[in-house]
């Protein structure tokens, strides 16, 4: 069906666009470098600070604060706080991200924006105290004024990747015969993850950071090592606290990171 | 609007526009004012104007990514005005500028949207995909499973075309789809979708601000001015030779008449025949024939009938009768295929103001010089403009009858 004339000009086509990649699997997106140098520095840092706690000789102020696996029961909290809040988060957010943009709503985004932008405007401490005067101490105000904290950077990504996307395209998208749920959920979508991802990945990481104040609702977390370690002036435990913030935010951004490296969609990724 | 069925390809419908008008919200002027148009079965229309003068809105409205504010859309026949947009759109191929392809899908899982969506089972989405990239020149195998981003402006054109066919639509628009590519491939794109309805015959709905594009590949030019109003609908040809006002003659521009000469093939004029000898008839026989010919030369063919020496009475006699080293060698002939155009050119580079056609293995047909050519490029001429005025007139009756209603319809007090 093509003359040779025509394959000949394919050719010289061809020429200027790239080769066919190689087949690639998950490790030619993710290098090594990224896969472990994190990982490896914060092993260092437990393993200098557990090294330093061998030798350091606690008082029993501090030993009553350490004992009787108290550390670790505030990881955990703290980590389910942060998962948790995360959680809600990313139900509320996106959708309420995804529903500014419609066409019937679009009106009711900078209400929107200015009532995400009250919530993380305010400082958490005092939100947090708000919430406690009206819910009564415990760890339901500690989230929910965690999940208020973290709203704005979800939402205004959702809402900003959404924008972002070529109105021609989305047309081209309608013109061959998608629905407005189907152009929703197969084009505006995974074209908008690399940007809703990055907003998750900041409030993931905003979260394990607001997650220390949960100790002020009674909400426990790391906070309540930091406190302890304050108001008693026994320095090994605020710093066994902090650090283990510390480790934990990088160590949730660096997962988070990995996560936006695996979930953006293939072919929107510039080397390939 | 007739199924596709697996065996045959769907092929065009008709579209009727029924006094489609679009009005924005807040502004006084409508952007596309009643506009009536039959688009036959099979044709290629093409929309051109300039630009903002409505006709990307009209085509739209077409598929209905725009809402016509008044006015009926038939295809096949039947009303879709008021059908579900959604469904409506599926029957119909959509090709845009610069492709718009979804950059997170491969070439395949692009074309192969609209079968998923009306539910075609996997191994035949599988095996049209394959033979649409085929139809449109890229080869399946390398191209399969590559993104967008991966290709060319041209290639990526190529995959939009596919996806556009992908259901077996039988009626396609396509929105300036070769404005965004470089003029040597817009060029070659042109030729190709001249190739693929040849064998296709959908109905092809092509919106343009390049003239020269319209003419190439319309079978029929929609010339639009402001308001989508139709200035002139006719053939290319027609167009050309007649346009219907000063906006049209402006817009068809300089040079109508060479335009005109590469609309016409070579085989559709006439080609006069020429006296020839061959390479195996003795020499006597060549010089009676000279002798004998009303003309001062004659062609010689060789062995397999193509052109080979043009001789002149002389010519024998000073090479002392040796056939190698007599008359000149032909330089230059064109195929029953080549444009009038190319039949000029060749003609007005001959020295003698002539130029052997020939079949498609080379072999002599007759001859074309310049005084067939001006007589029927004049023939041409004038059966374009009686033509054209037909249709002119028929457009200035549909016209008038639309004032008139239009008239009626506001005495009667449906208008403020």
């Amino acid at each position: 069906m093509t003359t040779p004339e025509l394959d000949e000009r394919e050719d010289q086509e061809e020429a200027g666009a790239t080769r066919p990649p190689a087949p690639e699997s998950p490790k030619a997106r993710i290098s090594w470098q990224k896969l472990t140098i994190l990982p490896a520095v914060l092993v260092a840092v437990l393993l200098a600070t557990w090294l330093w706690f061998r030798q350091a000789d606690l008082d029993s102020i501090s030993e009553n604060a350490l004992s009787g696996g108290q550390v670790s029961k505030a990881l955990w909290q703290h980590i389910q706080l942060t998962v948790i809040s995360t959680f809600f988060v990313l139900i509320i957010a996106i959708p309420l991200g995804i529903l500014l943009t419609r066409r019937a709503f679009r009106k009711a985004t900078p209400v929107a924006m200015a009532f995400a932008n009250m919530g993380q405007a305010t400082p958490a401490l005092g939100l947090l105290a708000l919430l406690v005067i009206w819910l009564g101490t415990g760890t339901r105000a500690a989230l929910i004024g965690i999940i208020i904290y973290a709203i704005l950077p979800v939402l205004s990504n959702t809402i900003a990747g959404l924008r972002a996307n070529d109105p021609t395209l989305l047309e081209a998208a309608r013109g061959i015969g998608m629905s407005p749920l189907g152009v929703l959920g197969r084009v505006e979508l995974p074209l908008a993850v690399p940007l809703i991802l990055a907003g998750v990945r900041t409030a993931l990481v905003l979260n394990v950071g607001t997650a220390t104040l949960a100790t002020f609702g009674g909400g426990g977390g790391l906070g309540v090592l930091i406190t302890t370690g304050i108001t008693n002036q026994r320095m090994p435990v605020l710093m066994l606290g902090s650090i283990l913030t510390v480790v934990l935010a990088l160590l949730v951004d660096w997962l988070a990171s990995l996560a936006e490296l695996l979930l953006r969609p293939r072919g929107l990724e510039v080397d390939v | 609007m007739p199924e596709s069925s697996d065996g045959h390809a769907a092929t065009g419908a008709t579209i009727e526009l029924d006094n489609l008008t679009k009005v924005y919200p807040g502004s006084p002027a409508p952007a596309v004012d009643n506009v009536s148009m039959e688009i036959k079965a099979g044709e290629i229309v093409i929309f051109v104007g300039p630009s903002g003068c409505g006709k990307s809105t009209t085509l739209k409205m077409i598929n209905r990514l725009i809402e016509p504010t008044g006015g009926r859309i038939r295809i096949g026949g039947e009303d879709v005005t008021d059908m579900d947009p959604v469904k409506l759109r599926r029957k119909i191929g959509y090709a845009i500028q610069s492709a718009g392809l979804f950059p997170h899908m491969t070439v395949a899982q692009n074309i192969a949207l609209v079968p998923k969506m009306v539910g075609w089972p996997k191994p035949r989405i599988k095996a049209r995909v394959e033979e649409l990239l085929d139809l449109v020149g890229l080869d399946p195998g390398e191209f399969h499973g590559r993104y967008p981003r991966q290709l060319s402006g041209g290639q990526q054109q190529r995959v939009g075309v596919a996806r556009a066919l992908s259901a077996d639509p039988p009626v396609l628009l396509m929105d300036e789809p070769f404005g965004a590519v470089d003029p040597i491939t817009r060029d070659h794109l042109q030729d190709e979708l001249i190739r693929l309805q040849h064998e296709l015959h959908k109905t092809i709905v092509f919106v343009t601000h390049d003239f020269d594009e319209a003419i190439k590949i319309g079978d029929r030019i929609a010339v639009l001015r402001e308001r989508s109003h139709i200035a002139q609908f006719d053939t290319p040809e027609a167009i050309l030779t007649n346009p219907a006002d000063d906006f049209v003659s402006g817009f068809v521009g300089a040079g109508a008449a060479l335009k005109r000469l590469n609309l016409t093939r070579v085989r559709d004029v006439e080609i006069t025949d020429y006296p020839t000898v061959t390479l195996d008839d003795p020499l006597q026989e060549i010089f009676n024939r000279l002798r004998g010919s009303g003309t001062n030369e004659i062609l010689l063919l060789d062995k397999r009938h193509r052109p080979y020496k043009w001789l002149r009475r002389g010519d024998l006699m000073r090479a002392r009768g040796s056939l190698a080293r007599a008359g000149t060698l032909v330089s230059d002939t064109v195929t029953r295929d080549a444009t009038l155009r190319d039949a000029l050119e060749a003609v007005l580079t001959d020295n003698a103001g002539r130029v052997a056609v020939t079949g498609r293995r080379g072999e002599y047909e007759g001859v074309v010089d310049m005084e067939t050519l001006i007589n029927s490029v004049h023939e041409l001429l004038e059966a374009d403009r009686l033509d054209a005025l037909e249709h002119q007139h028929e457009l200035q009756e549909l016209r008038s009858a639309q004032t008139h209603a239009e008239q009626e319809g506001a005495e009667g007090g449906t208008k403020a």
